[in-house]
Parts: C-alpha cells; sequence; structure tokens
C-alpha cells in the first residue's frame, strides 16, 4: 500500500459511509417509509471514492441514476441526501429531486441525471467551458457499461477528443444494464477499447481496488489538466444489490455472484489494511460507529425535517 | 364458444394483444430494453420470449433512436414491429426518427412505401419518480402530422386499440399509464378490434361533458360518482385515440349537455385539451352554455415529493370544482 495511513482511512471511511448509506436506505425503502425508486450502488464504492478523492474541490462531476455513492464521495453531507431521498425540503434539491437527481452545485456535482448517458454531454460542455475560460479544472462524467451504447456517449467523447478538453469519462462497469447483461449489448471485451475511435487514451482496471482507481484518476487528471485531452477509462466492478428497488437479481448467475461479493471493495480493502498492519481492528470499530452516529442522526432529522409547500412546484421554473 | 368477458389488469390485456397478433402474423415482433427475459418493467411482454424465441422478442442495448430507427426500417420492408420505450420521458431520444422518418417517409416518397410501426410507451405521475420519469408528453406526437396517437384508460380497450395498432398500416404511438398498469376491468374473450377514430362514452350524463383520456379516465368516473350524488350529471367521454379524434362523438355530446370541462395530466400550455376547446368552440359555439374549463398539469416540472407531485396534476377536486364552475356559470 503507497498511501499514506490517514489516505487509506479516508478512502475506508468514506467507502462505509456509503455503504453504511446504502444499507439504511434499502432497510427504510423496503419498509415503505420513503419514496420514489432507488438505485443503489453497493459494491460500487471504490469507483466512487477512488475517482472523487482524486478530484480538486472545483472540480465537477456528473452523475447517473445511481449517484448516492458519487455524491457521498464527493462530499455531500449524508443528512442532506437523506432529506432529500425523505422528501424533505432541507434536502439537497429542496425535494423536487429525489434519489435520481441529488447533487450540489457548490460541492462539484451536478445533480445526477437520470436519463442514461445525459449527463456525458453535460461533462464535455463544462470542460468546454473550462477551457474557454482557462480555468484549471476538469470535468469527470460517470456512466454504466449500458450507457456507452447511446448516441450521446459517441458524440459527446468524440468531442471532448478532437478539442482536447480537460475531461475524464469514467465507465463503471458492473456487467449489468438493469437485467440486461453485458454481452448482450456490446461486442467487445474491454470496453476501454472504445476510446481508439475516438483517438484518446483508454485504460481498464480493477475497480473495486480504491488506491488503483485513485491513482488511475489521478493520472488522467494529470493529462486533462496539462491540455492532453480526456481518458476513457473503466472501472470494472459489480452491482452487488439490486438494479432498482426491490429487484432480486436472478439474472445474475450465482456463481458470479458469489464470486464478485469475494471481490468487492470495502472487505477486501480491510482485509488488506489489517493484514499490512496500517489499522487495528479497534480503530476501523470506531470509523465504522462514527459512520452509524451520522446515519442515525440523518434519519432522525429527516423524519422531523420540514415537508415543502404546494406552492414550491412553480419554484425555480422559468414558466 | 362463449364470449363471457374475464377479469383481466390493462397489462395483461396488453400482453394478450401481443400475443394473439404474433401468433397470428409472423412480420409481428418486439424489440425494447429488458423486453425478452425479464418481460419488461410492467410486465407486458412476459411469456413472449419462451413462445417466439430471441428473433422476435428482441433486447436492445441502450440505443432508443437507432432500436427506434430500425424498427422504423423494418417496418417500411415488410415487418410488423412493436417498439417499447420504458418511459415516455425516453422517447424524447427517438423523435428524430419518430418524427422526421416514421411519420415523413409515405409523404415523402409520394406514398410508395407505408411503415406499419408501434412504439409502446408509458408516461404520467404518481409514483414519485420525479421529472426525468413523469411526463405527459403526447402533445409532441399530436402535434406531428403522420402519426396515429392512442391512450386507452381501461384493459378492455387496451387490448382492441393495441391490436388495431400492430394491423395498422401507417406509424402508431401507443402511450399507456404507469398508474393504470394494475388497474382490472372486463375484457372480452373472443378476438376484437377497436377502431381508431371511435370514441367511448365511459358514463352517460345530461349537464356536462367531460372530455379526458388515460388516467384521468379513472379519476373523472370518480369525481362523476360524487357529483350524481350532489345532482349533477357528468358524461363522461374518452377519445381513446387522439389521432384520429372521434370529433363527432365529442360534439355530439357537447349539443345535449351545453356544458364542456376538459381533464388533461399534461402540463396545461400547449396541451390537446386547448386544440379540443377550439374544435369545439369553432363547431358546436352556439351550443355552449358557459366558458370551456379545462383542468390540466401546472406548468411546471414535476417534483420528487409526493405532496408537490399531487399538488402538478389534475386531483378529483380539481375536477370537481371544474365541473361546478362550469354548470353554475
Ligand atoms: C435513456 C434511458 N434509457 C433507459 C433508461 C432506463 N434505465 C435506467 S438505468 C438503466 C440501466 C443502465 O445501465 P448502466 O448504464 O450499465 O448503469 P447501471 O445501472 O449499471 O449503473 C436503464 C435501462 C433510462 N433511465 N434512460
Ligand atoms: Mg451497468
Amino acid at each position: 500500500m503507497t498511501h499514506d495511513k490517514d489516505r487509506l482511512l479516508s478512502f475506508y471511511h468514506r467507502m462505509l459511509m456509503i455503504r453504511q448509506f446504502e444499507e439504511r436506505v434499502k432497510m427504510m425503502f423496503l419498509e415503505g417509509i420513503m419514496p420514489g425508486t432507488i438505485h443503489q450502488c453497493q459494491g460500487q464504492e471504490a469507483s466512487a471514492v477512488g475517482v472523487c478523492f482524486a478530484l480538486n474541490e472545483k472540480d465537477v462531476i456528473t452523475s447517473t441514476h445511481r449517484p448516492h455513492g458519487h455524491a457521498i464521495a464527493r462530499g455531500l453531507s449524508v443528512e442532506s441526501l437523506m432529506h432529500e431521498l425523505f422528501g424533505k425540503s432541507t434536502g439537497c434539491c429542496k425535494a423536487k429531486g429525489g434519489s435520481m437527481h441529488v447533487g450540489d452545485l457548490d460541492q462539484g456535482m451536478v445533480p445526477a441525471i437520470a436519463i442514461v448517458a445525459g449527463n456525458i454531454p453535460l461533462a464535455t460542455g463544462i470542460a468546454l467551458s473550462y477551457k474557454m475560460r482557462r480555468e484549471p479544472h476538469v470535468a469527470v462524467s460517470f456512466m454504466g457499461d449500458g450507457a456507452i451504447n447511446e448516441g450521446a456517449f459517441h458524440e459527446a467523447v468524440n468531442m471532448g477528443a478532437i478539442w482536447k478538453l480537460p475531461v475524464l469519462y469514467v465507465i463503471e462497469n458492473n456487467r449489468y444494464a438493469a437485467s440486461t447483461s453485458i454481452e448482450k449489448m456490446t461486442a467487445l471485451d474491454k470496453l476501454s477499447d472504445r476510446a481508439a475511435g475516438y483517438g484518446i487514451p483508454g485504460v481498464t482496471i480493477d475497480g473495486n481496488d480504491v488506491e488503483a482507481v485513485y491513482e488511475a484518476t489521478q493520472a488522467a487528471l494529470a493529462g486533462a489538466r496539462a491540455g492532453d485531452g480526456p481518458t476513457l477509462l473503466e472501472l470494472e466492478t459489480y452491482r452487488i444489490t439490486g438494479h432498482s428497488r426491490r429487484d432480486p437479481c436472478n439474472y445474475q448467475p450465482p456463481e458470479e455472484r458469489e464470486l464478485a461479493v469475494k471481490r468487492e471493495p470495502l472487505g477486501r480493502f480491510t482485509g488488506k489494511l489489517l493484514e499490512a498492519g496500517l489499522a487495528t481492528q479497534a480503530e476501523l470499530d470506531e470509523i465504522a460507529a462514527a459512520v452509524e452516529t451520522e446515519i442515525d442522526a440523518a434519519v432522525e432529522s429527516a423524519k422531523a425535517a420540514p415537508e415543502p409547500l404546494p406552492e414550491d412546484a412553480l419554484e425555480d421554473v422559468f414558466a | 364458444m362463449s364470449n363471457e368477458p374475464r377479469t383481466l389488469m390493462y397489462r395483461e390485456a396488453l400482453n394478450e394483444a401481443l400475443m394473439e397478433e404474433m401468433r397470428r402474423d409472423d412480420t409481428v415482433f418486439v424489440m425494447g430494453e429488458g423486453i425478452a427475459e425479464r418481460g419488461g418493467s410492467y410486465k407486458v411482454t412476459a411469456g413472449l420470449l419462451a413462445e417466439f424465441g430471441e428473433k422476435r422478442v428482441i433486447d436492445t442495448p441502450l440505443a432508443e433512436a437507432s432500436f427506434t430507427g430500425a424498427g422504423i426500417g423494418a417496418a417500411l420492408t415488410g415487418m410488423r414491429p412493436v417498439v417499447e420505450l420504458l418511459f415516455i420521458d425516453f422517447a424524447l431520444l427517438t423523435l428524430d426518427q419518430v418524427i422526421n422518418q416514421a411519420a415523413k417517409l409515405k409523404f415523402m416518397t409520394g406514398g410508395q412505401g407505408n411503415v406499419p410501426f408501434v412504439m409502446r410507451t408509458q408516461g404520467g405521475t404518481g409514483n414519485g419518480v420525479a421529472a426525468q420519469h413523469s411526463q405527459s408528453l403526447e402533445a409532441i406526437f399530436y402535434h406531428a402530422p403522420g402519426l396515429n396517437v392512442v391512450m386507452p384508460s381501461c384493459p378492455h380497450d387496451a387490448k382492441g386499440l393495441l391490436k388495431t395498432a400492430v394491423r395498422h398500416n401507417d406509424p402508431v404511438i401507443f402511450i399507456e399509464h404507469k398508474l393504470l398498469y394494475m388497474n382490472e376491468g372486463p375484457v372480452p374473450t373472443d378476438d376484437y378490434l377497436i377502431p381508431f377514430g371511435q370514441g367511448d362514452i365511459k358514463r352517460r350524463g345530461s349537464d356536462v361533458t367531460l372530455i379526458a383520456w388515460s388516467n384521468m379516465i379513472p379519476r373523472s368516473l370518480t369525481a362523476a360518482d360524487k357529483l350524481a350524488a350532489e345532482g349533477i350529471n357528468v358524461e363522461v367521454v374518452d377519445p381513446r385515440t387522439l389521432v384520429p379524434l372521434d370529433k363527432e362523438l365529442i360534439l355530439d355530446s357537447v349539443r345535449r349537455t351545453e356544458h364542456v370541462v376538459i381533464v388533461q395530466e399534461a402540463v396545461r400550455r400547449g396541451g390537446v385539451a386547448s386544440d379540443i376547446a377550439s374544435i369545439i368552440q369553432a363547431e358546436a359555439f352556439d351550443y355552449l352554455d358557459a366558458p370551456i374549463e379545462i383542468v390540466a398539469g401546472l406548468n411546471t416540472q414535476i417534483p420528487f415529493n409526493l405532496t408537490l407531485e399531487a399538488a402538478c396534476v389534475p386531483q378529483e377536486d380539481d375536477i370537481i370544482a371544474a365541473v361546478k364552475r362550469a354548470v353554475y356559470a
């Protein structure tokens, strides 16, 4: 492990925060006390944290229908997210967005876009604005493996490439688009091979290794900031929860799933920390307790928070 | 064979329509996201893969514009595709193919080719799925010449209209509603078709003509029951197909009741309700006893919060109030 202990523990803390947030939300959702639908990211914590921790404060990410992990990794508080998921006016999007649209521009996250691939051109455009104004920031677009088959992906990445924009295109390849496996949707083995079609570098790495993700992101960001243009970064991962609410995942073959559970990022990273003697179980327990306390508090305050007023429906819309 | 109607859910009725049409005509095939093994989000295509196989029940990549376009191309060359767009919000990605290609090919080629293409999709509010999954966008398709626009409100109509859609030689935009899939209703056992351009009176009444479609029909019928208790008899007219529109059925009702309320879930501005109102005032002005009332969605986005969501689309109370305004004006 090449990083110092503080950084490693901060990776651990944030990945655990995402995992526990998702688990708590799932429970409340199944109890029926949360409205709407949810797309969760258990098993994909390393990609969110590895990428976002490599960013500078003013960099901006665009996210998808599966945004909770990205938001927490980017630094949105679990409180503002929990309030949003409960549909309270104190949520990060004032109860207008809900689970699929969480975000906070001040924290470097465009409210998530639930139209698959709809967020990719936005990242290209954000990068264009940085380049035009000679600002040193980078835009990052997260996307799923399914999104790369949309026309918007192709068009947006191509523009990023020809204009050498400071943008990073990150594919979180969890092998499925909803219930459809990746083999049915592309003839490629390696999704980053698409990069050649745009004349940009393509990199595929283990997306469940938070350190590797962090380092690969750093390298790509350095290129982007230096004016070399975009990178297509494929992070291989797996979703160990349903696609959306109440999905039994019976399209995931049991052997594949078992293997994926063994490779999930949080357990692996915990093992690594303990084996390398970089943290004691007691230290990790302390972090876990703090995470629980923060989530408990977020749930309690969200339940007590005010509902929006009907007239708020006409606010923030140009009509 | 007896033709005792059974009770089916809206989604089951749609499923039966597809099954029957695929058995009848092997040029019919279905295509969309997660429709084969998974049977679609609302189970409308459940069981099709088992019976008809992968060749006719196709899971596509996430590529709405192009699988729609592929359906249109296949239609032009002799197939009868039924393409599913999971949410009408995603159908916005297909507008070039639908409006510039499907709707125009017959015209631009001087009548050389037909496009027997069906897009099944689903819209509306009700689940707290926010601004990108809740829109009512029928007006966009209604606006474009060359497209049939179908919006069934009950299982019986859903089945009969979908079968007609599959057999139609011009493109059909078939818009379901997410809150209707589990609704039950009687469906005949025998084969039947419902012609396009033939509306249906869902409730007879003498005091006011209420025109609505899709999920606004059940809501309006409940409102009408409550109004009946107060002595107001509402006639509920469901055009079922917005294009072609059954003008005669509407005008005939208006001439009898002399009062009109039009209810649409879609936002008020630029909606189909305004267009129907303009037709009525042009063709039955002398019969009107009061201004036409339109109850519609607010000109805003659909918010996530359920209370806010409800505030954005017509509710029973809004319908009742509008009927009273029309009748007591
Ligand atoms: C344009 C569009 N098409 C379809 C959908 C429905 N949908 C939501 S998520 C999803 C699967 C996306 O798969 P992927 O891009 O791999 O992301 P993942 O869900 O695996 O994170 C689909 C089909 C959508 N939201 N937008
Ligand atoms: Mg995926």
